[in-house]
């Protein structure tokens, strides 16, 4: 009989069997000396590997002196090789990590950071639930309780901020309508409501621009009693009807202002801590708090402006493109140095902005630009057809941003996000220009003590700093792979 | 209408001079403000740098330290703020600090051009050359020949040329730019000579693998007169940093120190109860320290917080420091150096 020609008679080679099922023997010769050349590559650089292992390791531990209370501990009297000086370390340590926070209240510091890690693990650990209250700790009680802590509270707000706070937010209530009802009828049926809000706009406006009060038939016509009024009648608007009573707009507002007093009264309250200022802030903990900051702030600011240069609205695309453009055009080094040499001459003499507040802010601003394009580039790899089916299916600008754009394009830029937070954590060396000690700033002048000058102090102070930062910038970079696999949905790259 | 253009303008006037307004005295400020800011460098071994509990020390922190004991009997009223050579100059002219403690060196554009004033010279720099002991060197004009390790681009580099071409000596000029690469080098034997500003030579010697094994000549090649720095167009506080200074040289030419400073109030020395502020045999109080808006035992608070100008040399730079700095052209006048107080009377 014979078989179609198209039917295979011969067995079909075998093939060898995966790679990781191969001896050692086997994967050394394949992969490490399968020719002369790649042979001789392996044996050059695999001895230079070896001689800066054996070099660190000789240095940092074989040779190294372990105890010892000043520097002659680690200095040779008799011609001997001394390692690294591992005594300055330990001696140096507490001010590397809090810098000239006081030894008394460094306690405040450590709470902190327990109360973070509590937080943030949580928060990266996908399987445990409550993720939403875990966000609202993050970014709204935990900056609140470490500001206060770390600084010491008791800001004595006066009550005319209380009284400003609760004007703003009746404003602001006079566009509850407009957003529960719809423009047209919010318009129509809160008319009043609107025509006094803005009145004491602009009598705000105006009373601020010329210094003086306004008077109307003899009485102080003042713009916060005009807001009073402006939210009594547009709240009235919303409570007289069931749809607006039972509204999520009026919900979050109510949640907001009550949350907006509360974070006032909690810095206002006196808790008996000792004022500590940013001055005297230092080491790690400015790093952290500059990085953190940073970080918590670039990527919705970068999110924002990313979007903003793709809007269709111009002014709002010029805007944002201006802003990305300049910022990208200049070196942080010179942000800072602006913030600390330039700003000072604009200012009245006597008035001073904190420190640490314009390092935040030239941080923050500088990273989000970088953000932004990072989250443009994922925004331009989302296929058309994406944003095509989302308005297919009826969806608003931000429900179609919310729910379809953003999370393929977030996943997309993962890995460029990361290398972001990264280089911005580093970046924060930077502050030293402004006259702030984070972690490098602060080991460097610790290692220029006299007490422990030796010829091996800067290199081991060098060597454990490089240590922190590694450690710190490693595990951002593994969690981001981590996070890339689990998002991971199928089309591998 | 025309009253409230005239409010209008009246107001935004008001506002205007408001915010240009600058105090009339940095003393009442700092009296009001209850505390003197001050700006130290960023970490220089034995002028000001922190210790294991983050407190300031050092020669310059001193300085500020005791302008602060002068006004408010209580040397710890002080706030540092560390400054980089280039911020120094925008933070003292912004008025973010009220004194500048930060081994700079009087010039004539920084005391004239600038709008700054230099009260007094508290350390007499310069630059210098150090050895080693096996060389049998001991001074600068026997160094024809030698190799000479300096910080590239600096006005050491010239200094040294100049130096050098001066007394008809020949030298191999070894060029480095980092310090640490340059006291590295010079460990190492590639050259017989380190130079650079005295004071840093002596953080230098501390670090390297012998520091014993090394000498710092007595010469010195170029003028670094380091000293505080204040606001030009305020003579009251220009006097009252100049006078914190002559007053620990006085004290120390008296022989008041931080122990006995309490004791020599009942010396009958009429120059040491001038200085302490005692009254008169009159019983009329002498009126130095309300002369220029102090209290009248100004100079005992000095001592008393801090102590006599040889108290805090020896402290933070000489013997009882790591750095072993001699007092060389630092010491008083009658011991041979260029230390000279008016007299307080």
């Amino acid at each position: 009989m014979v078989l179609a020609t198209y039917v295979r008679d011969l067995e079909a080679p075998k093939l060898p069997p995966p790679s990781n099922l191969k001896s050692i023997r086997h994967h050394l010769r394949e992969n490490y000396f399968s020719s002369l050349g790649s042979g001789a590559m392996t044996v050059v650089l695999g001895s230079l590997l070896l001689w800066l292992a054996w070099r660190i390791v000789g240095f940092a531990i074989i040779d190294a002196v372990w105890t010892g209370t000043s520097s002659e501990a680690c200095v040779s009297t008799d011609g001997t090789v001394i390692g690294a000086c591992w005594p300055v370390v330990s001696q140096k340590f507490g001010q590397w990590i809090y810098g000239f926070y006081p030894v008394a209240e460094r306690w405040r510091i450590n709470i902190c950071a327990v109360a973070f890690v509590a937080g943030l693990v949580p928060m990266l650990t996908p399987s445990v639930p409550y993720k939403m209250v875990n966000v609202v700790y993050l970014l709204v009680v935990f900056p609140l309780a470490a500001f206060v802590l770390l600084t010491g509270g008791n800001f004595d707000l006066s009550p005319g901020s209380y009284a400003g706070v609760v004007c703003l937010a009746l404003l602001v209530a006079a566009s509850l309508p407009l957003l529960i009802f719809g423009v047209d009828e919010g318009t129509s049926r809160n008319s009043l409501g609107l025509a006094l809000a803005g009145a004491a706009f602009i009598l705000w406006g105006a009373s601020f621009i010329s210094q003086v009060d306004f008077t109307v038939f003899g009485v102080s016509l003042d713009s916060g009693l005009l807001s009073v009024a402006s939210g009594c009648v547009s709240l009235w608007v919303i409570l007289s009807d069931s749809v607006g009573r039972r509204s999520r707009a009026l919900r979050f507002w109510s949640v907001g202002i009550v949350a907006l007093l509360a974070s006032m009264l909690l810095l206002d309250i006196d808790f008996g801590l000792v004022p500590v200022e940013t001055a005297q802030w230092g080491g790690l903990t400015v790093t952290l708090v500059v990085s953190i900051t940073g970080i918590a702030a670039s990527l919705p600011l970068g999110i924002l402006l990313a979007l903003g240069r793709q809007s269709n609205m111009p002014a709002i695309r010029i805007m944002s493109v201006g802003f990305i453009e300049f910022v990208r055009g200049v070196p942080l080094i010179t942000v800072l140095f602006m913030a600390s040499v330039m700003l000072p001459l604009f200012l009245p003499p006597g008035m001073n902005f904190d420190k640490l507040l314009r390092a935040l802010v030239g941080v923050a601003l500088f990273s989000s630009a970088y953000m932004a394009e990072v989250v443009r580039g994922g925004l331009q790899a989302v296929p058309k057809g994406q944003y095509e089916g989302a308005t297919a299916l009826g969806l608003s600008y931000w429900q179609m941003m919310a729910k379809i754009i953003l999370p393929q394009a977030l996943k997309i830029s993962i890995p460029n996000i990361v290398s972001n937070f990264i280089v911005l954590f580093k970046d924060t060396t930077l502050v030293l220009i402004i006259g702030l000690f984070d972690l490098l700033a602060m080991a460097q002048t610790g290692l220029r003590d006299a007490a422990w000058a030796s010829p091996v102090t800067a290199s081991t102070g060098y060597l454990a700093i490089a240590l922190i930062y590694w450690a710190f910038c490693f595990s951002m970079s593994r969690y981001a792979i981590y996070t890339e696999r689990r998002l991971h949905t199928g089309h591998k790259r | 209408m025309k009253k409230r253009i005239l409010n209008l303008a009246v107001a935004l006037g008001a506002a205007l001079l408001a915010s240009t307004q600058v105090s009339a005295s940095t003393l009442d400020d700092v009296k009001q403000k209850g505390f003197l800011q001050c700006g130290v460098s960023q970490g220089v071994a034995g002028f000001s740098i922190p210790d294991a509990e983050g407190k300031w020390t050092g020669f310059d922190v001193d300085i500020c330290r005791a302008v602060a004991a002068a006004i408010f009997n209580d040397p710890t009223k002080v706030k540092f703020t560390p400054l980089s050579a280039k911020d120094r100059f925008t933070a003292l002219q912004s008025g973010e600090i009220d004194l500048l403690s930060r081994t700079t060196t009087w010039t004539m554009s920084r005391d004239t051009a600038m709008g700054f004033m230099f009260p007094a010279t508290t350390y007499y720099d310069g630059q210098g050359f150090m050895v080693r002991k096996s060389l049998g060197v001991d001074s600068a004009l026997k160094l024809d020949g030698a190799a000479v390790c300096a910080a590239t681009g600096t006005t050491t580099e010239l200094n040294l040329a100049d130096y050098f071409k001066a007394h008809g000596m020949k030298y191999q000029g070894v060029a480095i730019e980092d310090s640490t690469q340059l006291r590295q080098a010079y460990d190492e034997g590639r050259c017989d000579v380190l130079t650079t500003e005295q004071s840093i030579l002596y953080s230098q010697r501390s670090s390297l693998k012998q520091p014993d094994d090394h000498v710092v000549l007595p010469e010195i090649v170029s003028k670094e007169p380091l000293g505080p720095m204040v606001r030009q167009g305020d003579i009251g506080w220009f006097n009252i940093v100049k006078w914190t200074a002559f007053a620990m040289l006085n004290a120390e030419e008296l022989g008041i120190t931080q122990a006995n400073v309490e004791e020599m109030k009942a010396s009958t020395n009429p120059e040491i109860q001038r200085v302490l502020g005692v009254k008169n045999a009159d019983g009329t109080a002498p009126g130095f320290g309300p002369g220029i808006g102090l209290d009248e035992q100004w100079a005992a608070f000095i001592v008393k917080g801090v102590g006599n100008y040889s108290e805090i040399f020896e402290r933070n730079l000489g013997a009882q420091s790591p750095l072993k700095v001699k007092r060389g052209v630092n010491a008083l006048w009658k011991d041979g150096g260029f230390q000279y107080a008016p007299p307080i009377r």
